[in-house]
């Protein structure tokens, strides 16, 4: 069986069917970093010399591998506690000691933010699901802004594109009811399922999309404003921030996966392994609670790309969807593409009926 | 002071020497602590990653095994009870014995706790003061705080109780009794605790639902005394130690009660939900039927009803529930029903469907089977150290002996 998510292929331009020219900027949204970082053999000779013997000690702490040439964790880091009980000065040194493990893990110039959320800022999401063509430039841009893991053994996508079959009816099987015996039918088969359910296949591979006889359905993290997850968490590590986000102390956790059996969304996902993460592919933009890297045996989610959206940037799924299908603002601000979109047209939750007041909303035109 | 010192020097002397039997037993067990030693280090090391589990799948052997040991801890209860409030006698007698399986039985949870968590190294963020406990809201807290303290409780009453005989002084009356009665009443509540845990998540329709602590209580009552009768005629054939065929019968029949409620509970779940047949009942199906060409645990879960309805049948009646050359093989034919009920086919089900209604198959790797044979081969060890100590101080073959050095 293969290990943990199967990776959604990368849809090249061609198989866009009716949407070119639109969606060039997907795979550049990094090429401003990525020539940045580049060192010499040298410099990474060195950065590797300098961490062994941090990992060494990490290693020999933890019981983690001290064969690769990457510190896992440092003693301080152990003992730190739960970032967001820490005092402000914690909080500094927490993240100086990242920023200077990341930096020589990764080779380059890492930075850790630390941005607390603004006041009178609620973040929201609205997707257009009649727009979506599936072709999940979102989850190869969010792969690649926030950090996850990317090796055969442990693909971790965050948002996954449920394709919905439009369903079959045939005269055919009308008939093909139970029980026939007694010339009563009680019911019938005459069609497969259509329509909105949330039994969406997530590793459709086509040639193209859209495909004529599917729609299309992303999810990822609802960021609820009553999150089941945050309730079951036995440690308090994942919470919900006050801009709306609901974030992971990646350092806290424990791994008792306890969120993810709550999450009725199935948005969250586990480090079964050592993340992998090439250093030339690493983003060094990090948020302590976004997009830095994480460690085995943690969870992690979508945090709305907090990292950039507390900047006033976009979510990268929004910056790269290429027909526009997604929109994300401040719901506090009646003026926000998304308020508007709220009060105009038909919207709807996924699985309202379980009380979760997701901040994720889909709509159509 | 110097009393107590002699107290553990005597105990761990007696619980080391033993006869062949002992020792093959003893190395029977061992036999398998070498795999567990490997798989418990390689997972250390790689991460849950060497294990079956998926997102998809993301609880698995370990927490089923958690899950039932929780109900076998508080089956010790079985004993207990009977003892302190029916006062029934013989039962009185070896109380103690029913409080050493709880300790085992608890220490067993914890092993499987660890080997579940992704960051075992951090488990101190649980501890109360150290880390940072998210009270009341966690049923997983709850588990936490309860299980520990029930550990606590049976370490501390079993062991007052045997170091009282050991010294041969009267109990205080005044700090056993309510130590026995709080346990009593936080048997129940581990497994009740342990039932919120998983029934409180609506995202996993086939828990969700409000019958999941009495059949938890109900089960557990049934393993939990079905060990223990299996124990106890061990016991009786190989040490000096006589237990009643009072005591065993009392257990016998607690088993029929309560393996009586809890297949009609599971008859209940199943018409309820088989009926109407919501996508809720989906994981049910999967369970019983096999679904969308899935059909792993379906031997499974019918091996585990002809265990438990056979068992139930055969305990009916008297002339076989009293021939003790039969009833430990009935009692071991409901202790693997309930496993296997309890264990992987309550806790694998619950994630399949996933909430998004993917099927997925959960197929436990090598390396998880043999930590969970060394779990519960470190379980046995212990088990059977503190079941012998306890017999060697009833049988009063370890007692405080102040003039001679050796006794």
């Amino acid at each position: 069986m293969s290990k943990k998510l199967i990776p959604t292929k990368n849809l090249s331009d061609e198989q866009l069917e009716g949407c070119e020219g639109l969606g060039l900027q997907a795979l550049g949204i990094d090429a401003e970093r990525g020539g940045a970082v580049s060192s010499s053999r040298r410099q990474f000779i060195r950065n590797v010399g300098g961490v062994s013997a941090a990992s060494m000690m990490g290693a020999a702490a933890l019981m983690t591998h001290s064969d690769q040439a990457q510190a896992k964790s440092t003693w301080a880091e152990w003992f730190q506690g739960n970032y967001r009980l820490m005092t402000k000065k914690e909080k500094a040194e927490a993240i100086a000691r990242l920023e200077k493990r990341y930096s020589e893990e990764y080779g380059k110039k890492v930075t850790v933010d630390g941005t607390d959320a603004q006041e009178g800022v609620l973040f929201g999401y609205a997707l257009n699901i009649q727009k979506c063509i599936g072709c999940r430039r979102c989850v190869k841009a969010c792969v690649k802004e926030n950090n996850q893991s990317r090796s055969k053994e442990q693909e971790m996508e965050w948002i996954r594109v449920l394709k919905m079959e439009k369903g079959e009816f045939s005269k055919d099987k009308m008939d093909d009811g139970y029980p026939l015996d007694y010339g009563v039918q009680v019911g019938g088969n005459a069609y497969s399922a259509a329509g909105v359910v949330l039994e969406g296949e997530h590793y459709y591979d086509p040639e193209k999309v859209p495909e004529s006889d599917s729609h299309y359905m992303p999810i990822a993290c609802m960021q609820c404003e009553k999150p089941p997850c945050v309730k079951v968490c036995p440690i308090r590590t994942t919470y919900r921030e006050p801009d709306g986000p609901v974030v992971i102390d990646y350092n806290w956790c424990i791994g008792c996966r306890m969120c993810i059996g709550a999450c009725p969304y199935w948005a969250r996902r586990f480090n079964w392994g050592e993340p992998h993460l090439p250093k030339e592919e690493m983003n060094p933009k990090t948020h302590y609670l976004g997009n830095r890297p994480r460690m085995k045996g943690v969870v992690e989610k979508c945090t709305f790309c907090l990292q950039r959206t507390r900047h006033g940037r976009y979510p990268a799924c929004v910056e790269v969807c290429p027909v526009g299908a997604r929109k994300f603002g401040n719901l506090l601000d009646p003026e926000s593409e998304v308020r508007r979109i709220l009060d105009r047209k038909r919207v709807f939750r996924l699985k309202a009926e379980a009380n979760t007041y997701p901040k994720f909303f889909y709509f159509v035109d | 002071m110097n009393k107590f010192i002699k107290f553990i020097i005597d105990y761990v002397v007696y619980v080391a020497k033993g006869g062949p039997k002992f020792y093959a037993w003893m190395g029977f067990l061992v036999l398998f602590v070498g795999p567990w030693i490997y798989g418990s280090y390689t997972q250390a090391t790689h991460g849950l990653i060497v294990t079956g589990l998926t997102d998809q799948v993301s609880w698995g052997l370990y927490l089923a095994n958690f899950v039932f040991l929780v109900g076998v801890a508080a089956g010790a209860v079985t004993v207990v009870f009977p003892a302190y409030v029916y006062h029934h006698e013989p039962m009185h007698k070896v109380t103690v014995l029913g409080e050493m399986l709880a300790v085992a039985a608890v220490i067993m949870c914890l092993l499987f706790v660890f080997m579940h968590l992704g960051r075992p190294d951090r488990a101190w963020h649980m501890i109360p003061y150290l880390g940072v406990l998210n009270f009341p809201s966690s049923m997983l807290t709850w588990d936490v705080l309860v299980l520990s303290v029930y550990l606590i409780l049976n370490l501390v009453g079993g062991f007052y109780f045997l170091y009282k005989k050991y010294v041969d002084e009267p109990l205080n009356n005044k700090f056993y009794l309510p130590i026995i009665f709080i346990a009593i009443v936080w048997a129940i509540s581990i497994h009740t605790v342990t039932a919120f845990f998983i029934n409180t998540m609506p995202a996993r329709p086939m828990w969700h639902h409000s019958m999941m602590p009495i059949r938890f209580i109900t089960t557990a009552f049934a393993a939990g005394p079905a060990l223990i009768i299996v124990c106890f005629l061990i016991i009786r054939q190989n040490t000096k130690l006589w237990i009643e065929d009072s005591v065993i019968d009392l257990l016998s029949t607690i088993i029929i009660f309560c393996l009586g409620i809890a297949l009609f509970l599971t008859m209940s779940e199943v018409v309820t939900e088989l009926y109407a047949s919501t996508e809720h009942s989906f994981a049910l199906k999967y369970l019983m039927f096999g679904k969308h060409g899935l059909h792993d645990l379906v031997p499974w879960f019918w091996t585990s009803v002809v265990g438990m309805v056979l068992g139930f049948i055969l305990l009916l009646v008297p002339r076989i529930r009293k021939n003790y050359t039969v009833l430990p093989y009935i009692c071991l034919m409901i202790f693997g029903g309930v496993w296997i009920e309890k264990g992987m086919a309550l806790m694998i089900p619950g994630s399949i469907p996933t909430p998004i209604g993917e099927f997925s198959l959960y197929e436990p790797t090598t390396l998880e089977l043999f930590n969970c044979a060394g779990n519960w081969a470190i379980g046995f060890i212990v088990l059977t150290i503190l079941l012998k100590g306890a017999i060697g101080i009833l049988l009063g073959d370890v007692r405080y002996a102040p003039a001679s050095a050796n006794r």
